[in-house]
């Protein structure tokens, strides 16, 4: 099914769900049992309309949601094996879904790695997300995978739920790392304006505002003192020597990281591939429609010019641990007298004249968004 | 016209008493204009002035009444124009004083009537507005007799609306006020009284005289006797109300010159103009030099717009000699202009001219007085800027101005109370009728700048009126607060207050640039100080995170514009030092007293 391309990430995008969440932005589909055969069918259609693009051996596959795991596990089953298989394939998964039933199947299907939007263990704060997974499905998810092998699994968990005090947090962190995972992704709650949630939460998330300050350096602080690595703004992993050697960062998201193109299939998702970027629209109907027709679904492109990917290239590159090369004309995409106003401020380290690099310092990571702000030219 | 024949008279009164009202009953009814040409209010020509009831220029209308020539010389109406309006009455020999007959006489009313008394008006009295409702002409009327000394019975009851009685003002101006008495001999050395001057674009400056001895006629060579400008008199004439041109203009008449000069401030109000061929020996009585009191600096919102409102202030200037400005740079607000302005209103009608007339988008600095330095080096200097003030002086001294407010008896409490806050010295207060009173202060100019007017409005539930004059400069206890931002002093924000006042000034501005200034990756400290010493401290906490919690494959045009937009709003602050602050900090503290309160 390969072909002579270069890609060598693939995303698809399973957009069903049981129900949408408060917060959530993402493309979702709720109340669409029936269509989920149609649905697969057309995300194999979409992959052999563009398979070309993806090398013949693929670094990773990634699957997400909506809630992938919530897709019919006939379907679901039928999607794995049809996809070209990867060094990672990581399926995400809310935790109620995972019975150990879906778990064999994954494990039986090539996926490698599962991500589990756990989100928190305080069940008022579940309520408030309005997730339907209780703590008590996390744990079980997390031991059936385990029970099946997987050897590689992630928690999704997010801070700065409104009415969630500094004790609620600790709470949190303790449960996550409890349950051993390899990764951990820790995201602040963004309440966007206009959402539901906001209108429901927004006065309480002003209010603890000042509280929730400290929050992000919190979850720093307790997740690297338990011997993982935070390899990237949102994201730890458990040290090498505390996982027999392996290097556990997601390398689907590194390669996102790292600028690398990637295939997104299904609806709503991205694509990025020599400098042009396209996201195919997010509604069901007419994306079924085209494919069924042979023919791509529709899709919004924008085409990336040089100064723009560089400055991608900067502002995606400054999330990871690792120094930033800027050898190849990247240098151009980046503010010399910010820099070293950041520099003299504790907040940028360039590296050697030799070595042309720029990386985040602690603190500076803490700030990165401001910092990128300021830096790119 | 031989002088017994003539009547000069202006119409004095508070603003909304009818003053416009009247005048165009009188163009009217002596058939200066029909009524088809007659557009409310003739004499106000500026869009602005229809809009605020006032008249920024003095103009001077002929028309004739039983034989009798009569020349109305408006004036203008408000408070900061105290020395025009005394040059139109000096160039009068009666006013027609007109009190509203629901209203009563206003401290404007009083102001203007004092000035006419000064110069030796007739004053005729008349009772506006009786067709209202609400009137009470008699009580009206005993004010006005009041205040003018008369019987009460001597005050003429009209409606300048309906047009009842206002032949008989005509009538009263021709038996009450004198003819003009100057000297009429063919070897008068002539002498006029500039009382007003415009801008014309294709005429050049057009002075408004009222001549007192000899005569003018055009191509006479003149000279301006206070200020030694020369220049040859293209066309003397009269407005009736269209310009006319004369052969001459006689002793007593009033009517206008037109100079050819391209600059009003080489002719200012109250010089006298004479022949160089036979130059009088003295000028007139009573010219003075006037001087800007009021202060601010007026900065262009987009720093584009700079020659802009350079070209707008100089065409304003051409036509009003008062205004004053220079170039200031302020590294807070970029470049921009210090402008002196004769006080509050005037400061409000050049903003909104420029605003207005010329289109532009402004920003202005909270207003402050003019102050006069002695420095410990024995120099003696104005300041206009509080950013100028040395640090080191022996003696600041401000305007100080005697107020005459008007209030009914109830709100005495408040306005003293208020006059207090304001450092005021109470002088007198007096009864003019049983209901209402008037008290007389001495301020700091200072203290008014800001939002005295409103504040008097709204604690007298709008009642109050308020006139002043400027009384002189005296000494007082003031400092120079400067404001800190991470140890840089910021110029735009200093100001110059009473020491009494300096800790509760500092900290209330300190208070809000700490709301306004949005936090930075370092603790940036906000202090208040008097020469070295903190008067009041805050410190802006660093911030702890700025990310973007989640970027992956469908994020990333997202937060790449997120990013985008977070850099174009840093580029639209004001860097200060390392800070970055925005241009609305800068707004909110220097409307700290005119905005939220």
């Amino acid at each position: 099914m390969s072909a002579g391309g270069a890609v060598r990430h693939l995303y698809v995008h399973l957009p069903f769900c049981a129900s949408r969440c408060g917060y959530c932005d993402f493309v979702t589909v709720v109340g669409r049992g029936g269509q989920h055969q149609a649905y697969v069918t057309a995300l194999l259609a979409e992959l052999s309309l563009e398979h070309e693009v993806l090398a013949p051996g693929l670094e990773s596959v990634f699957l997400g949601g909506g809630t992938p795991t919530f897709t019919a596990p006939g379907e679901l089953r039928r999607l794995l094996h049809a996809l070209p298989p990867a060094e990672e394939v990581t399926v995400e998964a809310n935790p109620e879904t995972v019975t150990p039933v879906v778990a064999a199947l994954l494990r039986e299907s090539g996926v490698t790695r599962v991500s589990l939007g756990a989100q928190s263990f305080q069940p008022g704060l579940l309520a408030v997300l309005e997730r339907r997974a209780s703590p008590a499905d996390v744990r079980r998810a997390v031991y059936a995978l385990r029970d099946v092998g997987f050897d590689n699994i992630s928690l999704d968990l997010i801070y700065g739920i409104p009415g969630q005090g500094a004790a609620d947090l600790d709470a949190d962190l303790s449960e996550a790392l409890a349950l051993e995972p390899e990764h951990l992704s820790c995201y602040e709650l963004e309440a966007k304006q206009g959402t539901r949630f906001t209108h429901a939460h927004g006065a309480e998330l002003a209010r603890q505002a000042e509280a929730m300050e400290s929050y992000f350096e919190r979850v720093v602080a307790r997740v690297t003192a338990a011997g993982y690595r935070w390899y990237e703004t949102a994201n730890f992993c458990r040290k090498p020597q505390l996982a027999d050697g392996r290097d556990l960062r997601s390398r689907h998201n590194l390669a996102y990281w790292r600028s690398r193109d990637y295939l997104g299939l299904g609806i709503g998702a991205v694509s990025t591939i020599h400098g042009r970027r396209w996201r195919t629209k997010p509604r069901l109907g007419p994306y079924l429609a085209a494919l069924a027709a042979g023919t791509p679904p529709p899709r919004e492109v924008e085409e990336l010019s040089a100064p723009v990917r560089r400055s991608e290239r900067v502002l995606l590159g400054l999330r990871l641990d690792e120094p930033l090369a800027l050898g190849t004309g990247l240098d151009r995409a980046v503010d010399w007298s910010a820099v070293e106003r950041l520099e003299r401020l504790g907040l940028v380290r360039r590296g050697d004249p030799a070595s042309d690099t720029l990386a985040l310092t602690k603190r500076g990571r803490f700030l990165g968004g401001g910092v990128t702000a300021e830096l790119l030219a | 016209m031989e002088q017994e024949r003539i009547r000069n008279f202006s119409i004095i009164a508070h603003i909304d008493h009818g003053k416009s009202t009247l005048a165009d009953r009188i163009l009217e009814l002596t058939g200066a204009v029909t009524g088809r040409q007659l557009r409310e209010q003739v004499l106000d020509t500026m869009e602005l002035e229809r809009e605020r009831g006032i008249t920024i220029k003095a103009q001077a209308v002929r028309v004739s009444w039983r034989d009798h020539e009569l020349n109305l010389i408006d004036t203008p109406g408000h408070v900061d124009f105290t020395y025009e309006v005394s040059r139109s009455l000096q160039a009068c020999e009666g006013a027609v004083l007109v009190v509203d007959a629901a209203q009563g006489i206003e401290a404007q009313t009083v102001a203007n009537a004092y000035l006419a008394i000064e110069n030796d008006l007739e004053i005729v009295p008349v009772v506006n507005k009786i067709d209202l409702p609400q009137a009470d002409p008699d009580a009206a009327a005993r004010e006005i007799a009041e205040l003018v000394g008369e019987s009460p019975d001597r005050a003429l009851r009209i409606s300048a609306k309906t047009g009842e009685g206002v032949e008989a003002v005509l009538d009263a101006i021709i038996e009450r006020i004198p003819p003009p008495s100057g000297d009429v001999t063919l070897e008068a050395p002539p002498r006029a009284l500039v009382f007003d001057s415009a801008y014309d674009q294709y005429r050049g400056v057009v002075a408004f005289v009222r001549v007192v001895d000899g005569s003018f006629r055009a191509r006479d060579p003149l000279r301006a006797m206070a200020q030694g400008t020369r220049f040859e008199a293209e066309e003397v004439g009269f407005f009736s109300p269209t310009m006319s041109a004369a052969e001459e203009l006689g002793a007593g008449e009033v009517g206008y010159v037109i100079t050819g000069l391209k600059d009003v401030s080489r002719l200012r109000v109250g010089d006298t103009l004479t022949s160089e061929r036979r130059p009088a020996g003295e000028p007139l009585p009573g010219y003075k030099d006037v001087k800007p009191m009021v202060f601010a600096g007026l900065f262009p919102t987009d720093s584009d717009e700079y020659p802009e409102l350079r070209d707008a202030l100089e065409k304003l200037k051409l036509n009003d000699a008062s205004l004053f400005y220079e170039p200031e740079t302020s590294q807070a607000l970029g470049f921009g202009f210090r402008c002196g302005f004769l006080g509050l209103l005037h400061m409000e009608i050049v903003r909104e001219r420029l605003e207005r007339e010329f289109d532009l988008d402004l920003l202005v600095t909270a207003p402050n007085v003019a102050y006069r330095v002695a420095t410990k080096a024995g120099e003696e200097l104005e300041v206009h800027n509080p950013s100028e003030m040395p640090r080191e002086v022996e003696r600041i001294e401000e305007p100080y101005i005697k107020a005459s407010i008007i209030v009914p008896k109830d709100f005495v409490g408040p306005v003293m109370e208020l006059n207090t806050e304001r450092r005021g010295r109470f002088d007198h207060m007096e009864y003019l009728s049983e209901e209402r009173v008037l008290l007389d202060y001495e301020l700091p100019l200072g203290e008014i700048v800001l939002d005295y007017y409103d504040q008097l409005k709204s604690r007298t539930k709008g009642y109050a009126s308020f006139d002043y004059d400027v009384l002189g400069f005296r000494e007082g206890k003031l400092e120079r607060v400067d404001v800190l931002i991470a140890g840089e002093p910021v110029d735009a924000l200093s100001l110059i207050v009473h020491r009494d006042g300096a800790y509760a000034r500092g900290r209330q501005l300190v208070d809000r640039l700490r709301e306004e200034i949005p936090r930075q990756f370092f603790d940036v400290a906000v202090q208040a100080a008097i020469g070295s010493r903190v008067i009041a401290r805050e410190t802006i906490k660093a911030k702890r995170k700025d990310v973007l919690a989640k970027c992956y494959g469908g994020d990333i045009t997202r937060k790449r514009k997120l990013l985008e937009q977070q850099k174009k709003g840093k580029k639209r602050m004001k860097q200060v030092g390392s800070v970055e602050v925005p241009q609305e900090a800068f707004l909110a503290v220097l409307n700290l007293d005119g905005g939220k309160k």
